[in-house]
């Protein structure tokens, strides 16, 4: 098998690497991913990573319970500023979380072959990311416990939701976005738990992944009525995923507060969202392919192809960036034209410049091969993007809330230990919950790749 | 060797190739045979058109998923709004219908990919704990690398005999009965 291409890819893609190592059959395929979780032994990297994150996850724990013992008072947060780090770390979760439906129904539906590698992991990274979300605002309600308060339901106080509020649409779209993910994602694995279950090595290894398989047989009408449902389910997720963070920049821009209130916000938070995930799925794809030797299925074309994306909703981003900066000039709105000078020259300029550096400049490094293909700068500047987008989400935030209309209700913001200690404690949560997933189930389609191994073999007929 | 009919449920035969089942199944479809399946690790396609399936119901079911969820979505709002709890504020209208786009257009995804999926499920009769194939003894490279087909015994032109034999003549390996418990 030589290195032979698609034909729907462009030349330059062409010259580099296939998305298919060469000489993989349908055993090899399967025999590779399955033994991650079936027969090769966790090696003692996993167990220190793992109980590292484990022990983060324990400080959301704390956090989380002191917080409920004493209530919201224990976050930096006052009047004006009454959103700060939640509301700042569930807009950059949810927005994480995108890049894997964007992966697993958009790349889907575009025919692009070298999804496929990835877009189980990316599927799973979503739905963590979107419980680090979740925790956010229900935790900032300050009554986590009356949460259910939020669905309609027929309470004895007789009332509704109120369903002209961002904030309702918000749990709408979010509770949709998850629960659409874990379908998706279930769907996806339903074949390889049936690979797992008739490959398990143990009793308990087989009944439980028999269960979780619900006697998937393959059998073709089977397969027939699969595809179709999952050919849907990626047609019905991508305008879900471009929904999601739309509904969640409505939560800023169908209020009046200055820098919020703009219409360029559902494009250019959906394109942010997009930059960020793909930024994450990069960090994790890297140690990932490193530890397991998954460089024949993860090849540098699909760390290229993803420095690509990166790039192009990069680029998205700058452009929003300009143009909310341009219209607030523009308007001639007094309190526009000072949120940009508070932006530049505000107590909190430092991190706008911080963002510009995160998130426009030092990307733009993406544009030579060179940096696309090395592994350590792409690991780095996905690091970098991230950061980035957690402070556009501040930027967003906190300097609008801080000065808004009347100099008399201004106000100031820092976060305290426990904002800290939550925030670090999700992304322990999400860490944990990856080493487990990479562990306990297949981090790659097998039955994807297999028939990527049919492709590929046509190909060089 | 040879049971009784009604402990067998079919005869398998076994292929490397996805080609290759994709041509026997053609022609065991022309040889007149009805209850049969094939069972491989990955969707193979031509497969289905080579076993005569036509379009399956899941796309409808999910139109109708959608459908309840969008209209339901929209109409449970402008009931709570409308009727159930009126409430002026400023002389606005009480169905604000542009507001209510956002939960309506969530609730018809929700439900049509809920439709999608557990309707593909029941129509595949999932989860089904047990079924006679597994006892088919090679059976577990069905999810690894063989392409697997069998003819049923309910088929009324079955004979284990001639079936087998008609299995082998289509280049099938390891041809042998499969019971039923």
């Amino acid at each position: 098998m030589s290195a032979g291409q698609p034909p729907f890819d462009s030349p330059e893609i062409s010259r580099l690497t296939p998305v298919l190592g060469p000489g993989h059959t349908y055993s090899s395929v399967t025999d590779k991913i399955s033994a991650i979780v079936l027969t090769r032994p966790t090696s003692i990297g996993w167990y220190i990573g793992f109980l590292l994150a484990f022990s983060i996850f324990g400080v959301l724990n704390i956090a989380i319970g002191w917080l409920i013992m004493k209530g919201v008072g224990i976050w930096g947060i006052n009047i004006p500023i009454g959103w700060g780090f939640a509301i700042v770390n569930f807009v950059w979760w949810i927005g994480i979380g995108h890049a894997g439906t964007l992966i697993s129904a958009i790349l889907f539906l575009l025919n692009q072959k070298w999804r496929t590698s990835i877009n189980r992991f990316a599927e799973a990274m979503t739905l963590f990311a979107v419980a680090c979300a979740g925790i956010f605002p229900l935790i900032h309600t300050g009554r986590p416990w009356y949460a259910f308060w939020m669905f309609p339901y027929p309470s004895v106080m007789g009332i509704w939701p109120q369903f002209r509020s961002p904030l309702i649409w918000d749990v709408f779209a979010v509770s949709t976005y998850g629960t659409v993910s874990l379908l998706f994602w279930f769907v996806g694995l339903i074949p390889d738990l049936a690979t797992l279950r008739d490959r398990s090595t143990t009793k308990a290894k087989q009944i439980i992944y028999g269960m979780l398989a619900m006697g998937w047989r393959g059998s073709a009408r089977h397969w027939h009525r699969y595809q179709s449902a999952y050919l849907l389910l990626a047609g019905l997720a991508t305008p879900l995923v471009l929904s999601v963070h739309t509904v969640v920049s409505f939560d800023f821009s169908i209020a009046i507060v200055p820098g919020w209130h703009t219409t360029i916000f559902p494009p250019y938070f959906v394109a942010g969202a997009i930059y960020s995930g793909f930024a994450m799925v990069i960090t994790i794809a890297i140690p990932l392919r490193k530890a397991y030797g998954l460089e024949d299925f993860i090849t540098m074309r699909h760390l290229e192809n993803m420095a690509k994306v990166m790039l192009a909703t990069g680029l998205i981003v700058a452009y929003g960036y300009f143009f909310e900066f341009f219209m607030s000039l523009y308007s001639g709105n007094k309190f526009d034209v000072f949120l940009v000078r508070q932006r530049l020259h505000g107590p909190y300029a430092p991190f706008y410049y911080a963002l510009i550096l995160c998130n426009i400049l030092i990307p733009q490094l993406l544009w030579f091969q060179k940096m696309r293909t090395n592994v350590v700068v792409l690991f780095l500047m996905s690091i970098v993007v991230n950061v980035g987008m957690w402070l556009e989400r501040f930027v967003i935030i906190v300097i609008s809330l801080t000065r808004d209309f009347m100099p008399s209700a201004w106000g100031r913001y820092s976060p305290t230990i426990w904002d800290w200690a939550t925030f670090i404690g999700t992304m322990g949560m999400f860490v944990m919950l990856i080493f487990l997933f990479v562990r306990v189930l297949p981090a790659i389609s097998i039955a994807e790749m297999r028939e990527l191994v049919t492709e590929t073999s046509e190909e060089h007929k | 060797m040879i049971q009784h009919r009604s402990h067998i449920y079919g005869v398998i035969g076994e292929f490397e190739k996805p080609e290759q089942l994709v041509h026997a199944a053609a022609k065991i479809r022309e040889a007149g045979y009805r209850y049969y399946e094939s069972y491989t690790p990955f969707p193979v396609e031509g497969l289905p058109e080579a076993m005569g399936m036509r379009r399956n119901m899941v796309p409808l079911i999910t139109l109708i998923g959608g459908l309840v969820g969008g209209l339901g979505g929209f109409g449970f709002q402008y009931w709570a709004n409308v009727y159930s709890y009126p409430m002026n504020i400023a002389g606005r209208p009480l169905n604000s219908w542009p507001a209510f786009i956002p939960v309506t257009f969530e609730l018809t995804i929700l439900c049509a990919s809920l439709s999608a999926v557990l309707g593909m499920l029941a129509l595949n009769g999932l989860p089904q704990p047990h079924h006679p194939i597994f006892n088919a003894h090679r059976f577990t490279h069905a999810s690894t690398d063989r392409f697997f087909v069998c003819i049923q015994a309910r088929d009324k032109k079955f004979h284990l005999a001639e079936t087998a034999r008609f299995l082998q003549a289509l280049a099938a390996h390891h041809v042998s009965e499969v019971h039923d418990d």
